[in-house]
């Protein structure tokens, strides 16, 4: 999505101010002409004028404060930010600590000019931001020193958490000298360090957020507590969009700790002094739901009316090079092939959850959230204020994933908290999760490609059909019918293709839908190298040689597929029973190959060994890169193999981990991964290990069983060796 | 009145004796280390040690648990549970961190039983649920301290 809406940015030191004896640099973020549209970009633009921040906090014991705007959801990103600004300043990294933002337009990021939490970029947008914020800092902590020793600030330098001379014969603590640095005119370009000399970034640094964890302190939205403060519990709508019919109060008279019901946007609401005793009345209260026009709603009549696309003729073109027609009319042999997958939620282990504390002329939210603006935009809505009279803490997040950009569950919790005039604890049940989620779409795909004699590929084509993602949330996003987030990762496909045309039906569902890991990435992605492999096998060439052949051109996709190649042991005998697959694709800016390496036990997939390859650039933290690579492919594994939400009478059927299995310990492969950093510009690393996971996976299943994967997830299939 | 001894200390409960005992630790006595997850006993984010023994508190009913010793995350002081967060650490372990106080139970109480376990045996033991996937980081960690 995002990579269409970036634009170049400048960044430039808005004021210098002593706080407190520390030093507080302030930035400000010149905004983006276009509006993005949708309530997220409306209450951007007024939160755009509350508040102050800053990046770097300088306390008078020396001690470094790194304040991050990005939501800390597992990415490691407190730790990324940290490195990326104590390695520029010049900080003794046991000195820095990392906090979280309030919510201001110094922390937009500077691609999309709001705040939030995705896309894979808080590193690739925020680097350069970061560099020159503590750059600022340092040359100005520089000035400081030489104007107390009366020297020229040339050849004065930062290292460890001190200036110090160019003889090594003084030097001052950051602590002695912030309060005269902040005094110092801030250098309009700051000189950035030579990457020759970064101490930091590209180590494998212990992430700061890592000892609260293990000792059980760290504060998720879950475990906010306020004083005063009562819990609800929330009955949703079983089919969405359903309001609420009768409501039957006596049904609960009598219950222990009952304080109000009230009704919240999306469902009903049980407010209780104790979130059991909340839960249980919740589930005791006789409540109706109107009827609506999605009371018949189907999974069956969804992906009909998905696969309807097929044969409409009023698709929008998503990308066109060349005659594909007229290409397929000259081809030997010619592949068709017909793909899809399945709605998914996210399961994130931290079910929706916030507190809120509505006000006179005030409103407080603590929400564990990827979209601060999006939070203070439904908490001023529903508390009737202004955004400027919303206050949002972004906790750590227990999962993201996608589904905390949206503030469905935060109007919940405010409206709860106006109604009874007390603080609330709203937490969702883990049914309360899956069954009202902003869901991944379900998606189809037709394929069809033509090859010449010699199994070269004259033409590729592609007809996808999805409900939009973007259009509640950006809706400007979508462009002559087309949904970038639908088709992303069919289009712009490396491989030399003579000719290509992608197009697009967009899809209709009753569910929201939602941004979940690698988004359009992850069933294109599948879509894509699932069909790839069939066309190799039609040009009877083996997979790898085949992809190989088309990135001949591309040196850098090359380097990544050779190098999972060789992780993977490609071509290497196996036992009988196991096969290897390959895929690769492109995503949030970095290249990911994986070979999978499978065997089929009583009709089921076991995947034991995954190599992975990433070019994603360059490397802030190797090992945040290995454990989103490991994360990433747990997460799309689990939805290859098992992950589907289905709907009857317009309700979902799933509820809990029984029926919406994630794969566990006894089920997880190895993986190894190989980080390649191929240069600037810099590469995702939280979505990209995703897309190419489920078509590796299937492709192998293909090299043992010689059936074929086209539909997602695998586990409907019945396998054979 | 439901008596029971958390973290070493004594606790005396006026409460529903069906409330589970995750609830209890969390919103009675202030202990939010251990997590909310599923409420059905399926992911292990709420596991405790009740005796000893690792225990889904959100299927666990306090009034079960009266008179026993229930360890949490906040009171893993033994030996062993140091060994088990240090390795924690050391491997990097946790992303998101909600499930992993848990899962560190869970460890701990498989290390307390089987001192030197096999890949298999923490198959079997560590049935938790992790969305970030760090289970190849737990296994480690689990032998690490093992080791330690």
């Amino acid at each position: 999505m995002i990579d269409m809406m970036k634009t170049s940015r400048r960044s430039f030191l808005k004021s210098a101010t002593v706080v407190g004896g520390a030093l507080l640099l302030e930035f400000a973020l010149p905004t983006l002409g276009p509006a993005l549209g949708g309530p997220a970009g409306r209450a951007q633009a007024a939160a755009a004028t509350t508040g102050i921040n800053s990046f770097i906090r300088i306390e008078p014991d020396g001690a470094v404060t790194m304040t991050v705007g990005q939501a800390e959801m597992g990415q490691g990103v407190y730790s990324g930010f940290a490195q990326i600004l104590a390695d520029e300043l010049g900080a003794e990294w046991s000195r820095v600590s990392v906090v979280s933002a309030a919510p201001h337009p110094d922390h937009n990021n500077p691609w999309l000019d709001m705040q939030m939490t995705g896309g894979s970029m808080s590193i690739r947008a925020h680097y350069d931001v970061l560099r020159k914020a503590a750059a600022t800092a340092r040359e100005m902590l520089v000035h400081a020193a030489a104007e107390a020793w009366g020297i020229s600030p040339d050849g004065l330098s930062t290292e460890a958490g001190f200036v110090v001379d160019a003889a090594g014969d003084r030097r001052f603590g950051f602590g002695e000298i912030a309060a005269a640095a902040a005094r110092m005119a801030p250098p309009a370009e700051p000189r950035l360090k030579d990457p020759a000399d970064f101490t930091l970034i590209g180590r494998r640094i212990d992430r700061p957020d890592l000892p609260a964890k293990v000792e059980g302190r760290a504060v998720f939205g879950v475990d906010v507590t306020v004083p005063g403060m009562a819990y609800a519990a929330v009955r949703n709508a079983p089919v969405k969009g359903a309001a609420v019919g009768s409501v039957d109060r006596a049904s609960i008279d009598g219950m222990p700790g009952v304080i109000d019901v009230v009704e919240v946007p999306g469902g009903i609401a049980v407010v209780a002094d104790r979130w059991w005793r909340a839960k249980q009345a919740v589930d005791a209260l006789a409540v109706t739901f109107a009827e609506t026009p999605h009371d018949g709603a189907t999974t069956a009549a969804l992906m009909d009316s998905l696969r309807a696309a097929f044969e409409a003729s009023d698709a929008a073109l998503a990308e066109e090079d060349g005659d594909a027609e007229a290409a397929l009319a000259d081809a030997t042999t010619f592949v068709e092939a017909d793909y899809d997958a399945p709605l998914l939620a996210h399961a994130t282990m931290e079910p929706m959850n916030c507190t809120a504390s509505v006000g006179n002329g005030s409103c407080e939210v603590w929400a564990p959230n990827q979209s601060p603006v999006s939070v203070t935009a439904a908490a001023a809505e529903v508390a009737g204020l202004e955004p400027s009279q919303v206050t949002v803490h972004t906790t750590f997040l227990g999962g993201g994933f996608g589904r905390r950009f949206e503030p469905d569950f935060v109007a919940q919790a405010v409206a709860a908290s106006k109604a009874v005039g007390r603080p609330v604890k709203l937490i969702w049940t883990r049914e309360e999760d899956i069954q009202h989620d902003f869901y991944r779409p379900a998606a189809v795909a037709r394929f069809r490609a033509g090859l010449d004699a010699d199994g070269n590929i004259l033409a590729w084509t592609t007809r996808i059909s999805a409900p939009s993602v973007m259009q509640h949330v950006f809706p400007g996003a979508i462009e002559n019918g087309v949904d970038p987030s639908n088709v992303e990762g069919a289009v712009e496909l490396r491989y030399a293709f003579p000719a290509r045309r992608v197009d697009y039906v967009m899809g209709k569902t009753h569910l929201d839908i939602g941004f979940w890991r690698s988004v359009g990435h992850s069933h294109n992605g599948f879509f894509t190298e699932g069909f790839l492999d069939e066309v190799a096998a039609a040009a009877q060439a083996d997979p790898y040689q085949f992809r190989r052949r088309l990135l001949a051109h591309d040196a850098r996709a090359l380097k990544v597929l050779d190098a999972a190649a060789e992780k993977g042991d490609w071509g290497a005998p196996l036992p009988q029973g196991r096969g290897r697959g390959i895929a690769f694709h492109e995503s949030f800016g970095s290249l990911v190959a994986q070979v999978a390496e499978v065997s089929i036990e009583d009709g089921d997939v076991r995947v034991h060994r995954v190599a992975c390859a990433i070019d994603c650039g360059m490397a802030v933290n190797p090992d945040s890169i290995e454990a989103q690579m490991e994360s990433a492919i747990v997460y799309g594994l689990t939805a290859a193999l098992r992950g589907e939400i289905t709907l009857e009478e317009g309700k979902v059927q799933q509820s809990n981990f029984h029926d919406y299995e994630l794969l566990r310990m006894d089920e997880m492969p190895v993986v190894e991964t190989v980080i390649i950093e191929g240069g600037p510009p810099i590469g995702g690393i939280g979505e990209p290990g995703t897309p190419p996971i489920a078509a590796a996976v299937a492709n192998a299943i293909f090299a043992v069983t010689g059936t074929r994967i086209r539909s997602l997830p695998i586990r409907k299939q019945n396998l054979e060796v | 009145m439901i008596s029971l001894t958390v973290n070493g200390t004594r606790q005396d409960l006026d409460i529903e004796p069906e409330t589970p005992l995750l609830w209890v630790l969390r919103d009675e006595i202030g202990l939010s280390g251990t997590k909310f997850g599923c409420g059905a006993g399926l992911c292990g984010a709420c596991t405790v040690h009740v005796d000893g023994v690792a225990t889904r508190a959100c299927i666990t009913p306090v009034e079960a648990v009266a008179g026993s010793e229930v360890t949490t995350i906040e009171g893993l002081s033994s030996d062993l549970g140091r060994k088990v967060q240090q390795a924690w650490l050391a491997q990097q372990v946790p992303q998101c961190g909600y499930c992993q106080p848990g899962m560190i139970m869970a460890a701990t109480a498989l290390l307390a039983e089987s001192p030197r376990p096999s890949d298999a045996d923490i198959d079997a033991a560590m049935t938790n649920l992790c969305r970030c996937g760090t289970y190849a980081r737990i296994r480690r960690a689990i032998h690490a301290a093992a080791e330690a």
